[in-house]
């Protein structure tokens, strides 16, 4: 049996086609990323109950409030600012460790080449756009990431350093007061933190309706390397 | 619609027959999905230890010792000389007086306070405010930031923490003359303060007692401290957390054990530093 990645003979019978998309170091990050951001939230959660002034509205008008009560009643988030910083402050390292393995790994593999948009990105993923949404109906061209997801993903990837960044800013705004004056001072700097998780709760959504979308084959692929490009259970872009 | 002027290498593939194809796909996602339980198991066995170990201080004992950490390394790190920014006297605004607790007696009264000052190289010292206001003054405009996420630039007056031990000098670890300049670091680990009634009570770490924006404050934007902002005599400590900024001071002790805090006590960092 040909190793994966070889040369292969020319074949007869029906043939299958199968395409080694994820690397094992990419899905250990992704999948080790998520209940450590899933941390990272739900701790930063407790803490900016303590303080939850931010809001989308005009002048006196509120649109929307972060968070109403009953958001709070739910997921219990009420008088546990301690216990929320702890957690934050513990977690805070993996997470940073995991974002830096994964973003030094990309570098060194040479993966970023998939993932970093180029010049044209912008036009093309307004082509992807209209293709997901049915209005353009010609297939995408196959591509491990195609520029809607270039972008987004590249996009996450710069939230999480910007995250790190705005906590910094937050965490020792004396001791690093030059990063939390860059970033504004330190009321902005944590209104840009509170902003980009918001941010994050977006991109899950996204996400997740674009997997299941995307379907099987294409979600087995973050999990196990492999997804079938050419035969019984192709993906149909 | 083909885009990028950057050489995008094709993922590697192989073409295999159906039959071989399915075994192969069928093997790495049965291996992958084992590994992904493996992992899920060991999350939730991570998470159970975690939220079973036993309380220290009001969190887990886990979480305190990674406070600990943290604690260590922002005092390795920590330097007198890093300063929290100033702002104009007119950005100043009146803070929130949070915090009630060390405040509840209803017969104290500021006329006959004094402070009470311990672990110096003469003694047990009792002051009264004129002496200490009889010390330099220091202004300064900063940021006070709460613990709870909120934050209000804020004139303080009164004398620097650090001008207050060059007057009245701690006893140092090597039993030279206490000298900040010479010998900054010839000085006790730690500095306790307390409320009159000792109903609230802070820690501090003697390098950020020392650093040169602490004040023993007597005046808030222009005008003496009001009650329920600590008079006569409060802490503010711009390289700490609100929580540490103790009102109406009633005991200052030089110490070499860490002193307990009301805060660290329910569940907060000890250390709390910014």
């Amino acid at each position: 049996m040909p190793e994966i990645g070889a040369a292969v003979p020319p074949v007869t019978e029906r043939t299958m086609r199968i395409e080694r998309k994820h690397p094992l170091a990419i899905r250990w990050f992704h999948w080790v990323n998520f209940p450590l951001l899933a941390t990272m939230v739900a701790s930063g959660l407790l803490i900016y109950w303590a303080n939850d002034v931010y809001r989308v509205g005009i002048g006196g008008f509120t649109l929307f409030h972060f968070f109403p009560d009953w958001v709070y009643q739910v997921l219990r988030l009420p008088q546990r600012l301690a216990e929320g910083m702890a957690w934050h402050f513990a977690f805070m390292w993996f997470f940073a460790l995991n974002g830096l393995a994964y973003v030094t790994y990309t570098v060194i593999s040479g993966e970023w080449r998939y993932l970093v948009p180029s010049r044209d990105s912008w036009q093309e993923a307004l082509q992807v756009v209209l293709h997901d949404l049915g209005i353009r109906k010609a297939p995408l061209p196959r591509r491990k990431f195609n520029a809607a997801q270039q972008i987004t993903y590249s996009a996450i990837i710069l939230m999480g350093a910007m995250s790190l960044l705005s906590g910094l800013a937050i965490y020792r705004p004396v001791q690093l007061s030059w990063l939390t004056t860059l970033l504004g001072g330190y009321p902005a700097a944590r209104f840009g933190h509170f902003w980009l998780t918001m941010g994050y709760f977006a991109f899950l959504l996204l996400h997740l309706v674009q997997v299941v979308r995307a379907g099987w084959n294409n979600f087995r692929s973050m999990v196990a390397g492999v997804e079938v490009v050419d035969g019984p259970e192709e993906t149909k872009p | 619609m083909s885009s990028s002027s950057r050489k995008v290498p094709p993922l590697p593939e192989v073409v295999l027959t159906e039959a071989e194809g399915r075994a192969r796909v069928a093997k790495a996602t049965r291996r992958s999905f084992l590994a992904a339980a493996a992992a899920a198991g060991g999350l939730a066995m991570g998470w159970r230890w975690l939220t079973a170990s036993p309380m220290e201080d009001g969190i887990r004992a886990p979480l305190r010792s990674m406070l600990r950490f943290n604690e260590r390394i922002a005092r390795a790190s920590f330097s007198r000389k890093r300063l929290t920014p100033t702002f104009p006297r007119e950005s100043a605004l009146t803070p929130r007086a949070n915090g009630k607790a060390g405040l509840e007696d209803e017969e104290f009264n500021p006329a006959t306070w004094r402070l009470v000052v311990e672990g110096l190289s003469g003694g047990r010292q009792s002051l009264g405010i004129a002496e200490l206001q009889s010390l330099p003054k220091t202004e300064m405009v900063a940021e006070f930031k709460c613990i709870e996420g909120w934050s209000t630039v804020v004139q303080w007056g009164g004398v620097r923490f650090a001008d207050f031990a060059t007057r009245f000098p701690p006893t140092t670890p090597s039993g030279k003359p206490f000298d900040l300049a010479d010998r900054p670091d010839d000085v006790p680990p730690h500095v306790s303060i307390e409320t009159p009634g000792g109903g609230y009570y802070v820690g501090l770490d003697s390098d950020s007692a020392l650093h040169p924006q602490t004040l023993l404050a007597w005046e808030m934007n222009g005008e003496p401290l009001s009650e329920e902002h600590g008079a006569p005599l409060r802490l503010v400590i711009p390289v700490k957390y609100g929580i540490k900024s103790i009102k109406r001071i009633g005991r200052i002790a030089w110490q070499d054990q860490r002193p307990r805090d009301y805060w660290a006590e329910r569940g907060y960092d000890w250390y709390a530093g910014l």
